[in-house]
This record gives C-alpha cells, sequence and structure tokens, in this order.
C-alpha cells in the first residue's frame, strides 16, 4: 500500500526550478509527503505502484554521484520507468545543443526531465520549451531544489521544526547552488540564516536576501545550532579566490578543536562529496553531531516525494 | 525593402515639422524638389502632397553604433539587411563597428564596405579598427583609413588592454581628428561573467560583471585622454560612476563624450530574470540607479548621443543557456520608438531633446555634416508618427535577427521610414 498522500496538491509551479518564491506550505507539503515516503524506504520490498506508466529522463550534463543516484533509486522505488542520460558518450560531445536534446526527448514522450546542468537556467530553458515536468537537478550556482529540501528534512528530524532554528552555511557560498536553494527554503520556514566565508567567496548583494554575513568562523559556529558545511568547488575556480587549501582549512576547516573550544555542539550537515581535511575534518564528519549520512536516505524520500507531487497519474490527470 | 523615388516634386503635407537647430516645432509643409528641401511652411495650404497625419519630419536620424556583421556573419545581418532595419527605425545613417571577420583594419576593407553599402538611401560610415586585427598590439594605419572614409577608430567589442598603446593610439590619432571610441571593460574584472554582478546575478546563480569593470577602464581612458590631449568617445556608458568620471573630465577640459544605448536607458537588471538571452549584453544591463543616472546625464548634456549598439546574432548563438549565450542585442527598429515611449511620453526628455540625441549629438560626436530641413538643405528626413501604437514582434523585424530583448513591449510612436536625397525608403508604403 502507498501511505497516504494528498496528490490532488501538485506543486502550484508544475516544475521544480528552485525554492526561490516557493510559498511554505508547499515546501512543508513535500516534507510531509516525503516523510510519509520514507516508510517505504523501510520495507523488504521496497517499491510501490505510484509512477507504474511514467517515464522519467535523467538528464546529467555534469558529473554527478549522489544525486544521480538518489533520483533514480526514487524513480524505481516508484516503479517509474526511467531513462539515463550522462553525456559522455552522447550525441552533446557531438555538438547537440540543449536545444536539440529537448526537442528529442519531446518526441519521445517522457513525462517528467530531471536535468543536471552547468548552465545557470538550464531547467528553466526546458521548462520554457517542453511539455514535460523539469525537475532541477542542480543548475550551475542557481539552484539545486531536492538538496535544499532533504537538507530542510533532516534538520526538522532533528530539531522538530524550522522556524527559528538559527543555521550557518560556511564556505564556497559564490559557487554553491545548494546555498542559494538552503537560503531560500530555510528563509520561506523563517529560519535564521548565517553565511560564513572568505569575502571572495561571498557572493555579491547576497545580505538582501535577509540573511548575516560573516567572514569568522568561530563566531558563526558560536552562534548556529546548525552548520551546513559546503564543500569546496575546485572546479568552478577560474580565478584565484584562496591562496591555498591548506589556509582555508586554517580559517574556515571545521575541526573538533574548534567545535570544543565553541564549547558547542552544532548539528552537522554537508551536501557531498567530502573533501576531508579541506572544509571538514574526518573526525567532525564520522562524529554523532553529524547527520551527513541521514541527508542522503532523506534525499531519496525527498526526490520521491517531489516525482510524485509533480508527475503521479493522479496528478497529470 | 526596396527605396521608392520621389516625385519630382513632393509635398509633405500635414506634418509636425521639428528641427531643434531651426528652433522650430510646428504643424506645417515640407516641399522637396530634385532632392532639396524648397519650402517649409507652417499650417496647411496644398492640396497634392503626401498626407502625413501628423506624422513628424525631423533632420534625419544617425546611429553611431551598430554591428553590420558583414563581412564574415552574414548569417546574423548583412550590410543591406542592416541598412533596411536602419530606414525601418527612421535612421538615415549609421557607423558600422569593425569587428567583423576579417576586420575593418586596412583601407581596402573600410572601402569595400563603403562600395557595398552605396546603392541604398542609409549612409553606411565605417568605424576602422584601433589596432590591428583588433588585437590591441599594433596601431591600424589610421592616416590611410581615414582618407578611405573611417570617420572613428575603435576596437569596440574589445578593450584595448594596454594603456601604453591606447596612449598611442590617442595620440597618433589626433593626425587625423577621428575620435577614438573605447568599448571600457577590464577584462580582468568580467572574465566569466554573463550579466551586471548585484543581487539579481547572486539569485540567478549567473557569474556577474560588475560595475567596476567599466569604471575603471573608463576612468583609464579618459586620463589617458586628458594626457594626450587625444579626442576620446565612450561607447554605451552603463554605470552612474562612468557617467560622473566623464562629467569631471569635460568639466577639466577634456575631449571626451559618451553615448546611451535605449537598452540601458530602459532595462534593468531585473530583465533577466527568466534567463531570455536578448537580456544578455555588455556592457550589461545594471541596476535602477545606473538606469536614472543615464538620463541625468542626457538631459545635462553630458550624454550628447543614444545609440544603439545594434548587434544582430543568429539564432543559434541565442537560443541555448543563458550563460553560453553570445552577448549582443540588436536595437536599429525599436530605439526610437522606446526613447519616445519611454522618454518623451513620460516627459524625461523633450522632442527637440530627441532629436538633438539621435540626429545632432552623434553627428558632432565624429564630426559629421548635420542635416537640416531649412529651405535649401538636401533632404535627408526621419519620419515617424507619435501616436502610432505597435507591438514589437520579431516576425516583421528587417534585420536578419531577432534577439531583442523588446519583443512582445507595446509601444507608441513609430517610425514611418526616411527621405535621403530623392528617395523614400521605410516600413511604411508611401501615399504619394
Amino acid at each position: 500500500m502507498t501511505p497516504e498522500l494528498k496528490k490532488d496538491r501538485p506543486l502550484s509551479a508544475g516544475h521544480l526550478l528552485g525554492l526561490e518564491g516557493m510559498p511554505a506550505e508547499e515546501i512543508t507539503h513535500i516534507l510531509d509527503t516525503a516523510e510519509a515516503l520514507k516508510e517505504i524506504l523501510e520495507r523488504p520490498i521496497k517499491k510501490v505502484p505510484t509512477l507504474r506508466g511514467i517515464t522519467v529522463v535523467n538528464l546529467f550534463f555534469e558529473a554527478s554521484t549522489r544525486t544521480r543516484i538518489s533520483f533514480e533509486l526514487a524513480e524505481k522505488r516508484l516503479s517509474a520507468d526511467l531513462i539515463n542520460f550522462t553525456k559522455v558518450g552522447s550525441s552533446v560531445q557531438k555538438g547537440e545543443t540543449l536545444l536539440d536534446t529537448a526537442r528529442n526527448i519531446e518526441a519521445m514522450r517522457v513525462e517528467v526531465v530531471v536535468i543536471r546542468h552547468q548552465s545557470p537556467g538550464a531547467p528553466v530553458f526546458l521548462a520554457q520549451r517542453l511539455e514535460s515536468v523539469v525537475i532541477n537537478a542542480g543548475d550551475g550556482a542557481h539552484e539545486h531544489p531536492t538538496q535544499g529540501l532533504l537538507d530542510l528534512l533532516t534538520l526538522r528530524e532533528k530539531f522538530g521544526q524550522i522556524q527559528g532554528l538559527k543555521v550557518a552555511i560556511i564556505g564556497d557560498i559564490a559557487h554553491s547552488r545548494v546555498a542559494m536553494s538552503n537560503i531560500f527554503g530555510l528563509k520561506a520556514l523563517r529560519a535564521e540564516v548565517m553565511l560564513c566565508a572568505p569575502p571572495t567567496l561571498i557572493p555579491r548583494g547576497v545580505e538582501s536576501l535577509g540573511v548575516k554575513v560573516c567572514h569568522q568562523v568561530d563566531d558563526a559556529i558560536a552562534w548556529a545550532d546548525a552548520l551546513n558545511v559546503l564543500r569546496l568547488q575546485l572546479e568552478r575556480h577560474q580565478a584565484a579566490f584562496l591562496p591555498s587549501l591548506r589556509e582555508y582549512y586554517m580559517t574556515y576547516g571545521i575541526t573538533l578543536k574548534r567545535l570544543e573550544k565553541a564549547k558547542r555542539k552544532p548539528v552537522i550537515l554537508h551536501p557531498g562529496p567530502i573533501n576531508r581535511g579541506v572544509e571538514i575534518e574526518s573526525a567532525v564528519a564520522d562524529s554523532g553531531a553529524s547527520v551527513i549520512l541521514d541527508q542522503v536516505t532523506n534525499g531519496v524520500a525527498v526526490r520521491m516525494a517531489v516525482l510524485v507531487l509533480l508527475s503521479a497519474p493522479e496528478v497529470m490527470g | 525593402m526596396e527605396p521608392i523615388k520621389l516625385p519630382k516634386k513632393l509635398c509633405l503635407k500635414n506634418a509636425r515639422l521639428l528641427d531643434p537647430a531651426l528652433g522650430l516645432d510646428v504643424k506645417g509643409e515640407l516641399a522637396i524638389e530634385n532632392g532639396l528641401i524648397v519650402a517649409v511652411k507652417p499650417g496647411s495650404g496644398s492640396s497634392a502632397g503626401w498626407d502625413l497625419q501628423g506624422a513628424i519630419v525631423c533632420p534625419g536620424f544617425f546611429d553611431l553604433h551598430v554591428h553590420l556583421r558583414e563581412p564574415g556573419d552574414e548569417d546574423a545581418e548583412t550590410i543591406r539587411s542592416g541598412q533596411e532595419a536602419a530606414a525601418a527605425g527612421g535612421f538615415t545613417a549609421v557607423a558600422a563597428m569593425p569587428n567583423t571577420n576579417p576586420p575593418l583594419d586596412h583601407a581596402g576593407i573600410v572601402r569595400w564596405v563603403i562600395e557595398r553599402a552605396a546603392g541604398f538611401p542609409v549612409a553606411v560610415y565605417p568605424i576602422a579598427a584601433i589596432t590591428r586585427e583588433r588585437k590591441g598590439e599594433e596601431l591600424t594605419e589610421m592616416v590611410e583609413l581615414r582618407e578611405a572614409g573611417a570617420i572613428a577608430f575603435s576596437d569596440d567589442g574589445a578593450f584595448v588592454p594596454s594603456a601604453g598603446i591606447m596612449r598611442r593610439a590617442l595620440e597618433y590619432s589626433q593626425l587625423t581628428g577621428a575620435p577614438i571610441i573605447s568599448h571600457a571593460e577590464d577584462p580582468s574584472l568580467s572574465l566569466g561573467g554573463a550579466m551586471h554582478e548585484g543581487e539579481v546575478s547572486t539569485r540567478l546563480g549567473l557569474p556577474g560583471i560588475p560595475r567596476i569593470s567599466e569604471d575603471v577602464a573608463t576612468v583609464r581612458d579618459l586620463m589617458l585622454a586628458e594626457y594626450t590631449g587625444g579626442r576620446l568617445h565612450l561607447a554605451h556608458v552603463s554605470t552612474a560612476a562612468s557617467l560622473s568620471a566623464l562629467a569631471a573630465a569635460r568639466s577639466r577640459g577634456v575631449q571626451a563624450t559618451g553615448e546611451a544605448t535605449p537598452h540601458h536607458l530602459i532595462l534593468t537588471d531585473a530583465a533577466v530574470i527568466g534567463y531570455d538571452t536578448a537580456t544578455k549584453m555588455k556592457p550589461p544591463l545594471r541596476e535602477e540607479s545606473d538606469r536614472l543616472s543615464l538620463w541625468e546625464g542626457l538631459k545635462n548634456g553630458i550624454i550628447t548621443a543614444i545609440a544603439t549598439d545594434h548587434a544582430p546574432h543568429p539564432f543559434e548563438d541565442k537560443e541555448v543557456p543563458y550563460d553560453e549565450a553570445a552577448f549582443g542585442a540588436i536595437g536599429l527598429e525599436t530605439a526610437v520608438a522606446l526613447i519616445w515611449d519611454r522618454g518623451v511620453q513620460k516627459s524625461l526628455i523633450s522632442p527637440a531633446d530627441m532629436v538633438r540625441l539621435f540626429c545632432h549629438g552623434p553627428r558632432s560626436i565624429v564630426g559629421l555634416p548635420i542635416p537640416s530641413i531649412a529651405e535649401g538643405s538636401p533632404a535627408e528626413l526621419t519620419l515617424f508618427h507619435p501616436d502610432e501604437s505597435w507591438e514589437v514582434d520579431a516576425a516583421k523585424f528587417f534585420s536578419k535577427s531577432v534577439n531583442s530583448p523588446f519583443r512582445g513591449w507595446k509601444l507608441v510612436g513609430r517610425p514611418w521610414g526616411i527621405i535621403r536625397g530623392s528617395r523614400w525608403v521605410g516600413r511604411v508604403k508611401p501615399a504619394f
């Protein structure tokens, strides 16, 4: 049996392109749905027929392990038919444009497109041109809404509610879609958000989103209930943002020593993959305060929830 | 679009005659005979002629900043399609930027462009490159280029990265009397950017092009102009700080001028929300404070020209994700209507200001003779109707490209076309 779902209340946008502008009730509805669906993941036979007959294509133009596997797992648990597309070995390497890729998908009558792309706005580009439901699995430095949602679910499980929670996002904010989706989601649910990074990694104008900005990691630790530690997006650094990883670890690395000095035990989140010894010490990542593996489990549940709410046959009519 | 020969004698009646150089703004009639204006009079007396139904007749508009793409990128625009777009937009003349392939860095190519443009009523004045192949390394043969017909020098699309080369350009070009047009952009500050850096770029996750990439380059070039005594024109000024720097330099007597584009005067970076690649250009659309300062600049005479930076790109260079799209927007066919609707109608500038900014200002910058509607002058006229309502429809552009950020806009005021010499060319079929 599928848990009781309110499938008659699909998401108003019809796509999941980002968390910016999503009403708090819709975010909460996704989290509630994900919570209900988590039960399936504990069963001996982890499969329900909810998306039978629905075809999902996972378009991954950019390297991804956990997000892609998490989506695949969510689709399989819901009995969707799925097609995987990765850039390597595809016609994109032969010069096919996103527009033509999109038109080909359209011609194949696919109901749902999950897209990971290096260009900010690529999911919007597809949504403007396709009849299919589009789910953003990460677009450049823009948004990664399912990551934002799974972080919210993890925090809600840990703290009971999001409202009033103090969350510090630490690290490479300027190149992070995870930071953006977290900011929009947390602000919608009325948490307090602090961004902590060297000035070179704080994007321009971010204060206008209603967040605090600080540059001293000890201040962030002293303030926060939870730390969301971001990976340094080393592959995106075209110019010199940091003198060295060594100095970054010295000034921003989340270490046991720092946490002990602050006499606080904030909950530690990390979207992965972890660069141990760069932004976080192994002893912290593997400690009892870390909910990093809960995030992974919740990732599957959140993606199932989004797929159901956007594309279950009842929803799609 | 084919030019139409005027009757030997033609009276334009029921017109609004507007020429700020003559202090003229009256309802009246204008008669043309053999390509010359032979009579200008208020009121209505003639029975025969072309009834303009209140359309404005003014000295011909000149767009100082246009990319015609030929030779090299004829799928985006050709000299002819650009001339047609200009005529449809009410311009009797345009200045063609040299970033073609090959670039306009030799006298032969400059002459080729002029020859290629001859025969159609819209005059095309080439701007030659400052440096060979626009690489920023060696000066072009400016004296010969000037003799071949170049009216100015610019590496537009690229900044001249070496201050030393720019200094020599501002010195050497004094032999020609033609200005150096600067594309002020420090690439070390703008590299990789796709839009204005600020709150919107952060929200959209797009890499930013900060104001300072323009401002430090503007200030450098103004200081070089001051030191050398050269003539500097700043293309597409987009920031409040660059405008202030220009104002300060002009007040010190530096020979510097500036232009603003309709898109920077009307849009802000908020237009990028939704990722329409037609909003991607350099300099990028800035913020409201910058936009408002540009109107101030027009009003107080710091900016003396409106130029479109008409930059056509083929469909496939724009129908891609935003960060991959080419920079540039077309503007020839919307500029006059936009400035009328969003500037004059909103009382930001007067009708006479608009004519000065499209006709007198840009020609003064490059030292071209200024057309007049005084009796005895050669006919070089722009006709536009101030009350015609229309919707910007890309399918109806005469340009070969459609990359306009104003598609779908509803505007009041629309160009009809132009008269140059004894020919009419325009969007509207004349009734004579």
